[in-house]
């Protein structure tokens, strides 16, 4: 055994390739490449089998990771999707953008000497695979059970429930008050990370499945729960996300050229600016950009702000390089394409001129104090330290509030004191039957696998609940 | 979905009717709501607030000034086609009560926004002064509808082609100073909205605005729509779009509103040159 561990080692980690920083910087075509089938066999060669896999613990969806990377390994691509699809319907999208090195590969035994499997790539080029060479056939589903299940948001937990609950046999209708399927998958991640042809066709794998997608739904304003109760169906998910964009409260804030990460990202994904005029929805392209926050969604907007023309972006945040909360791979990539990190800066007010447009900001910089109840070192401001950036453009990325649109018409769902839906951590129920809830609506904003895994319970539940009762 | 089932041409051209079908909207919409409308799947998110709705019929009636390429590919839609997106009803209902006497300022297409929450106002027991404005007579919209929907009812022109020749805000002025008002609704291009509210805070009678800023969503997912309302930043799609009009800064909402003029500009004179050819 332990000359087989040795022997394991010595294959070293696959390196992702990618396009150059200099070149994709200024394009919106996806960074990674993809690895070669070749390359994918000789990472999945590495994987241990361990027979008590951590990684599986460490994933929110429990993937079932030795066994698809095993038919990998062994030249089985369609058969490592189909593994994946077992417990996760958007392969695809998770192996771009889960924090794989928090989750299954921060718990491979390979990491404690050496680098971990590559289980993010290697979930990415199996999906990638089928989804180009596969025959195009959908999961199987499960006799009808003439139950009808209502998802409300399209993102990536409602697809999760959507999913799963076709699997058993229910009808799904989803609910989207946008024009286009996907949620935050479509509106935010920008195309150079998560191509949206990709959404498009985990979308399309779900109606094949059966599932009805009805956009341009803003379910609580065209159409409230009690009223697709009454129209026959017999549960309700919502998933429709964290809504409303957080601001900073300061002096100069609603100046031409401040946009939330929120409307910068919709603007320039969903309704596709960077392609104007071809596409009629314009994005303001910033040549001194600064983004507040340091989050992924900061990176996406970083990284967005470049590729739209910028000279110089800069991510301006309160803590220092350990606390930024974006995922590794991001941190990396923004570095990668010259966005400069300004640590330890907060911003105090911005500035414009008399058509009030953005000219500048002020900051004053930080120092790191005692820890706060986050358990981070709480930043704090060094007296006298003002200092001014020149910008035209400013991102701001520090999170999102609930949007009350839907909980307003649905005054029987118990909300915690900031608007989110209280659900039962381990089923997603809210307190009112038949209504489950998951994702961002309920955490605050968090990633896209939390969703999914908040999905996956609540589909459980619904599940059991269709067949057995509340 | 979203067919258009009537179309009218109004004011010289410039101001063009739908009827749509959205039997869902139709049913839930109340005065002062507005939708969002795409034309195709490249195009971009307009609020219109809804000048009526027919739920026997399941429809919603939109009228809008054709004023950059998003309204001018609107105006290409005829009869029988569809849009592509429509989403509604957005924003909270104007707060109808029986308040007492009540004066109705409108201008533009604000005339067509004003429309039912003047009919409501009426039918909740007030009595309702309209005062219609534009240019030009030929370019004011509704006159008739409006007339039904008062009790007393003045025009103003900017060229003295029909009634008083002058800004609504002389006749507002003038009815302030010779009657108790309880409430006055503005609703208008922004300038006429801020005036209307300078003169009704003198008098410190109530008054409420429609606002119409830029918005994406239409949902308070992106804060495109921020309006400073007194010491607040309110987002207008789901904090309004209707706000007291004393506390709003109009300077700033008309600067947000020349957001894109170079980019709506050039997209404007690409599709036009696009159809000549």
């Amino acid at each position: 055994m332990a000359d087989k561990k040795q022997k394991k080692i010595k294959v070293p980690r696959a390196k992702m390739p990618e396009q150059d920083p200099d070149v994709r910087r200024r394009n919106f075509n996806e960074v990674p490449l993809g690895l070669t089938p070749e390359m994918a066999i000789a990472e999945a060669s590495r994987c241990l089998q361990c027979k008590k896999p951590s990684c599986v613990e460490g994933c929110p969806v429990s993937v079932k990771i030795p066994e698809f990377i095993k038919l990998i390994a062994e030249n089985d691509f369609s058969g490592a999707a189909k593994k994946l699809w077992e417990k996760n319907a958007l392969p695809a999208v998770c192996g771009r953008v889960c924090p794989q090195e928090d989750q299954c590969e921060g718990r491979c035994i390979l990491g404690k000497k050496d680098a971990p499997v590559a289980i993010g790539y290697l979930e990415k080029f199996a999906a990638d695979w089928e989804r180009k060479n596969g025959s195009g056939e959908a999961p199987v589903v499960a006799k009808k059970t003439g139950k009808k299940v209502a998802v409300i948001g399209s993102g990536p937990s409602g697809l999760t429930v959507a999913g799963d609950l076709l699997l058993k046999g229910h009808d799904v209708t989803i609910f989207e008050a946008f024009h286009k399927p996907g949620g935050v998958l479509v509106y935010g991640i920008p195309e150079f990370r998560l191509p949206k042809e990709i959404v498009a066709s985990e979308v399309a794998t779900l109606e094949k499945m059966g599932a009805t997608i009805e956009c341009n739904s803003v379910v609580g304003a065209s159409v409230t729960i009690d009223e697709l109760f009454n129209e026959g169906f017999d549960a309700a998910y919502i998933g429709v996300g964290a809504g409303l964009p957080r601001f900073m409260n300061l002096s100069g804030e609603n100046l031409i050229g401040i946009y939330s990460a929120n409307e910068y990202l919709t603007r320039t994904n969903l309704m596709k600016g960077y392609l104007f005029p071809e596409y009629d929805t314009p994005i303001a392209r910033g040549k001194n950009v600064v983004v507040l926050g340091a989050g992924n969604v900061a990176m996406d907007s970083a990284r967005t702000a470049m590729r739209l023309g910028a000279d110089s972006v800069k991510i301006v945040y309160r803590r220092s390089r350990d606390e930024m909360p974006a995922r590794a791979e991001e941190l990396h990539h923004a570095e990668q394409e010259k966005i400069e990190f300004v640590l330890l800066t907060n911003p105090t007010q911005f500035f414009g001129d008399e058509n009030g447009r953005l000219t500048g900001m002020e900051c004053l910089k930080m120092e790191l104090g005692e820890p706060d109840a986050s358990g981070r070192r709480r930043p704090v401001p060094i007296k006298g330290s003002e200092f001014k950036i020149d910008c035209d453009l400013v991102v701001v990325s520090v999170g999102s509030n609930a949007n009350p649109l839907l909980t307003n018409s649905t005054p029987d769902i118990a909300l915690n004191r900031w608007g989110n839906i209280i659900a039962d951590p381990e089923t997603g129920k809210t307190s009112k039957k038949g209504v489950w809830a998951g994702g961002d609506i309920v955490t605050g904003a968090a990633t896209v696998i939390l969703a999914m895994g908040a999905g996956r319970a609540a589909a459980t539940s619904i599940h059991n609940y269709l067949t057995l009762g509340w | 979905m979203a067919k258009i089932i009537n179309r009218e041409v109004m004011a010289q051209g410039t101001i063009i009717l739908n009827e749509i079908q959205a039997p869902r909207i139709s049913r839930k919409a109340k005065p002062g709501q507005f939708v969002i409308l795409q034309a195709d799947e490249t195009g971009e998110r307009i609020p219109l607030t809804m000048a009526d709705t027919n739920p026997d019929k399941g429809t919603i009636t939109i009228i809008y000034m054709v004023v950059g390429k998003s309204t001018a590919r609107f105006k290409d839609l005829k009869v029988g086609d569809e849009y592509y997106a429509l989403i509604g009803p957005l924003g909270k209902p104007t707060h109808i009560e029986n308040v007492g006497k009540v004066v109705c300022v409108g201008g533009g297409t604000g005339i067509a926004v004003l429309h039912p929450i003047t009919r409501a106002l009426k039918e909740a027991g007030n009595e309702v002064t309209t005062i219609l404005g534009s240019r030009s007579y030929d370019l004011l919209i509704m006159e008739e509808k409006m007339k039904a929907a008062s009790h007393n009812f003045h025009i103003c022109t900017d060229d003295g082609s029909k009634g008083h020749h002058g800004f609504v805000t002389d006749v507002l002025k003038d009815i302030l100073q010779k009657e108790n008002i309880d409430l006055v609704v503005a609703i208008g291009p922004i300038p006429m909205m801020k005036f209307c509210s300078l003169i009704t805070k003198e008098k410190n009678v109530k008054t409420f605005v429609s606002l119409n800023p830029i918005m994406v969503d239409g949902t308070g997912m992106c804060g495109c729509c921020r309006v400073s309302v007194g010491n607040d930043t309110k987002f207008a799609c789901v904090d309004g779009p209707e706000f007291d009009g004393h506390k709003v800064d109009f300077d700033e909402l008309a600067k947000r509103l020349a957001s894109y003029l170079d980019d709506e500009k050039k997209s404007l004179e690409a599709y036009e040159k696009c159809k000549l050819q």
